[in-house]
């Protein structure tokens, strides 16, 4: 038992330092696409209704684990979804507009 | 049951497949913090979720798991998520991201409360098991609440300005006590649901007063800083259930988030603490709504004066607020900004870090209108500008451009770095009405002697603006 607590502890401190070094500096536009990525990826607990379906008995577990299973598919469907479309400004320019710079005369 | 099919089944396949998961994961959000690899780098991070799942499904822990109700779950997250999130309206982002996260910290809390029920209620045998449910089923429930009221605040279905809550603190800290009292109860081996209900319950309260007494205008930096809460409550998750792959994953969003909601904050020169300790200020007393102190008259204008007035400038700065995203105006702003510029006439747009609901808001807008980029300035660009500009166009923009942050001591919003608009030779206000922003606040702005407001559609006075510049 103990052991396979703390290799999940281990596992959890190495994430959190990760986590922070991932993000360095961020550009203010990308703040909002930034964390909408995370949130999606934190929608990871889908994975925690599926195991979960397995060993649970009885219609209210069920229940509970079934609209866990929504809610996290919801996460992350809507959530890489909704960071692609916030993203869309960087994706390909059609036209190059020309801006004149500084009218003289 | 083929060789094949064994393979893939078996534990340490599955553990390697989350093993190219989290690390797609890790390379995706790198990649999210640069504008030239961040659509890239989403798309990493999605590939690495289908794998996560797909492994998920292979492992031979979900043998004899009803596979229909996982299917069920699936089919409808898949019919509200998509689209929710396809039709959503650029302006309406902000909240979505709010409401995707809440369900992810409601998923985390529910499985806890399964997995209590599954482990017969008893915790004190397997703290190891026992600790991390708790904290997820605590996280998981403040998240979800909060993340709701985050998102009844930027929906409009309650109030966006901050509701103080008598006692809030102190209410606050008791909640929290609950919750942890009768998580400790669980843990010395109390078997009662109850009480297991009752953690949900007093989190869940705890969620909704928390977020219930911040203004609007701070919303983003609560909304961030749920998302890293609920990474961290599917950390915890994660241990509960011994799944790499969800402590990983959560625990890099509960860091990252982290230092992601002190950035935000930064952006808007205020911390993390003033934010979530209640309202503006905190401590400060509470704002009259009046308008009592700024008083002094309003100048009404009309789309041709405001033409005519463009049309002999030589600088005009756009300051695009909510009020453009709300009128979708951003098409219309650039119809207005060509006409400008075949008269010769340098149009450039001040950002505000936070201008709209969230940071970026504008730029996205502004993008997708095919506004060059080289014309959109930041905040610290454009401000040494002002002096320089003509007239300054400010299209339902209103606290970020509101002088008292720079000058009234007392003001909630004092200290913010705002776009220094007042310092043009003349400004424009595009608004529906007098009503305040976000913060709930007056703007002595448009009490300026330099100022004239144009009321309406944003929409249909730029357009009316512009239709007024082909005339002359």
């Amino acid at each position: 038992m103990t052991s396979t607590i703390l290799t999940s502890i281990a596992i959890l401190v190495l994430a959190a330092f990760v986590g922070f070094q991932v993000i360095s500096k961020v550009p203010n536009t990308l703040h909002t696409p930034l964390m909408s990525g995370t949130n999606a990826i934190h929608g990871i607990v889908l994975l925690g209704g599926l195991v979960a379906i397995a060993h649970a008995d009885g219609f209210l577990s069920r229940l509970l684990i079934v609209i866990a299973i929504v809610f996290g598919t919801i996460n992350v469907v809507g959530g890489f979804l909704v960071t692609d479309r916030m993203l869309s400004m960087f994706k390909k320019k059609p036209e190059p507009v020309a801006s004149p710079e500084d009218g003289d005369t | 049951m083929t060789p094949g099919t064994a393979f893939f089944q078996d534990v340490d396949f599955i553990t390697a497949a989350y093993i190219v998961a989290f690390s797609m994961f890790i390379m995706g959000l790198a990649r999210l913090t640069s504008p030239t690899t961040a659509v890239q780098g989403n798309k990493i991070a999605a590939v690495g979720m289908l794998v996560a799942v797909v492994a998920t499904l292979l492992n031979p822990e979900l043998d004899g798991a009803d596979f229909a109700l996982i299917a069920v779950g699936l089919i409808i997250g898949t019919i509200i998520g998509v689209p929710a999130a396809r039709n959503v309206k650029m302006t309406a982002m902000p909240q979505m991201v709010a409401l995707f996260n809440g369900v992810g910290g409601g998923a985390v809390a529910l499985i806890a409360w399964a997995e209590f029920r599954e482990l017969g209620g008893d915790l004190s045998t397997e703290l190891d098991v026992g600790i991390p449910l708790v904290f997820a089923a605590i996280i998981g429930s403040i998240s979800f609440w909060g993340s709701n009221i985050a998102f009844a605040k930027l929906q409009a279905l309650i109030s966006g300005s901050p509701v103080k809550i008598p006692g809030g603190l102190f209410v606050n800290i008791a909640l929290l006590a609950t919750a942890i009292g009768a998580g400790v109860a669980i843990l010395l081996g109390s078997e009662s649901e109850g009480l297991f209900i009752l953690i949900l319950v007093a989190s869940a309260l705890l969620g909704n007063l928390a977020v219930l007494p911040i203004g609007g205008a701070d919303m983003p930096v609560v909304i961030s800083t749920l998302n890293a809460f609920t990474g961290l409550s599917a950390a915890a998750a994660g241990i509960a259930l011994d799944n790499y792959a969800l402590i990983v994953a959560g625990m890099i969003v509960g860091a990252s988030g982290t230092i992601l909601t002190d950035q935000m904050a930064k952006a808007m020169n205020r911390s993390i603490g003033s934010v979530l300790l209640g309202g503006f200020g905190g401590e400060a007393p509470a704002v009259e709504g009046g308008s009592g102190e700024t008083g002094g008259t309003v100048r009404s204008t009309s789309a041709a004066d405001v033409a005519i007035l463009l049309a002999y400038a030589r600088q005009v700065v756009v300051v695009p607020g909510y009020g453009m995203a709300v009128a979708q105006a951003q098409h219309t702003v650039r119809e207005m900004a060509k006409a400008l510029e075949k008269k010769g006439i340098e149009v450039k747009y001040a950002i505000h870090p936070v201008a709209g609901r969230m940071p970026g808001h504008m730029n996205v807008l502004l993008a997708e209108a095919d506004v060059p980029y080289e014309q959109l300035r930041e905040m610290d660009d454009i401000n040494p500008e002002f002096g320089r500009t003509d007239v300054s166009l400010v299209i339902g923009a209103n606290d970020v451009t509101n002088p008292d942050a720079r000058m009234k001591a007392d003001s909630p919003i004092y200290g913010m770095p705002i776009l220094n608009v007042d310092e043009s030779k003349q400004i424009i206000v595009l608004k529906r009405s007098m009503a305040s922003g976000f913060a709930g606040i007056e703007n002595p702005l448009f009490f300026n002697d330099k100022t004239q407001m144009l009321f309406g559609d944003a929409k249909a006075s730029v357009a009316e603006i512009t239709s007024e510049l082909g005339q002359l």
